[in-house]
């Protein structure tokens, strides 16, 4: 499905890069919803892992990765090297999730 | 008297389900960490030969990378909170939340591993680890933490 080559190497290996595009990013807000929290709330007694909040995390990194990939496709390139990610949280109760990285053309 | 005999009555309510919260947090708090621990042992040494390395040098001779990452929130029990809430006032290493956060980390490295394990992968460079405190709510400032593990899968 992905076209475009994703690594947060410099380099892909046994690729060349031929051209260089500049910076592309991603970025989603989030907010966790009530039924999840009761849920995380009784968790919260017990320990353990928060499963809701773990693929709420997992689904909203994958759609800002769409987004940097969209960015990427618009310029043209077909590799997205040196990948970050970031994580904020910026209001109670909301995260933000960052990507950004460099578009280029390997061949 | 009747106004002091509900007054007292409350309080020892409140302190009854405080009492029971901590018991029900400590046992079954102890009991998920133990397994949890059994299992990262299993786990990691069914994926030990995936090497792991945080440079961002991959070994000769590689043609394919995939990016691959795990990623896992946890919350700590009442008991620990407790015992760390008390542990603020003196300071000092608070042993509660080294385990939580050792047990996330293993958890999200696993998962990582697992990822490049399903694609053939047998070794992953410039592994990156990130820790924030999710959702972290002001009222009731929620114990839980994610942490996000990912890096470059070759073969």
């Amino acid at each position: 499905m992905r076209d475009i080559e994703i690594t947060n190497l410099e380099t892909i290996p046994g690729r060349t890069i031929t051209q260089h595009l500049g910076m592309v990013q991603g970025n989603t807000v989030r907010a966790k919803h009530v039924g999840r929290d009761i849920m995380a709330g009784f968790k919260n007694i017990v320990g353990g892992e928060l499963r809701g909040y773990t693929e709420l995390l997992t689904e909203s990194r994958e759609e800002s990765v769409n987004r940097m990939v969209e960015d990427a496709r618009a310029l043209g390139a077909n590799a997205i090297l040196n990948v970050r990610f970031s994580t904020s949280s910026v209001s109670a109760g909301a995260s933000e999730l960052y990507v950004y990285g460099t578009a280029v053309v390997v061949s | 008297m009747f106004t002091a005999l509900r007054l007292w009555s409350a309080s020892m309510a409140g302190l009854i389900i405080f009492l029971i919260l901590l018991a029900v947090g400590y046992f079954f708090g102890r009991m998920n960490e133990a397994r949890h621990f059994r299992s990262l042992q299993q786990r990691e040494a069914d994926l030990a030969y995936i090497t792991v390395s945080s440079t961002k040098q991959t070994p000769k001779g590689m043609q394919a990378c995939e990016f691959v990452s795990g990623n896992v929130v946890i919350s700590i029990d009442y008991f620990k909170r407790i015992i760390a809430g008390i542990r603020t006032i003196f300071g000092g290493r608070i042993n509660s939340y080294a385990t939580l956060v050792e047990r996330a980390r293993r958890e999200a490295v696993l998962r990582m591993k697992q990822q490049a394990a399903n694609h053939d992968m047998v070794h992953i460079s410039n592994l990156r680890l990130e820790t924030s405190s999710v959702f972290k709510n002001a009222k009731t400032n929620v114990g839980s933490l994610e942490v996000y593990a990912y890096g470059t899968a070759v073969k």
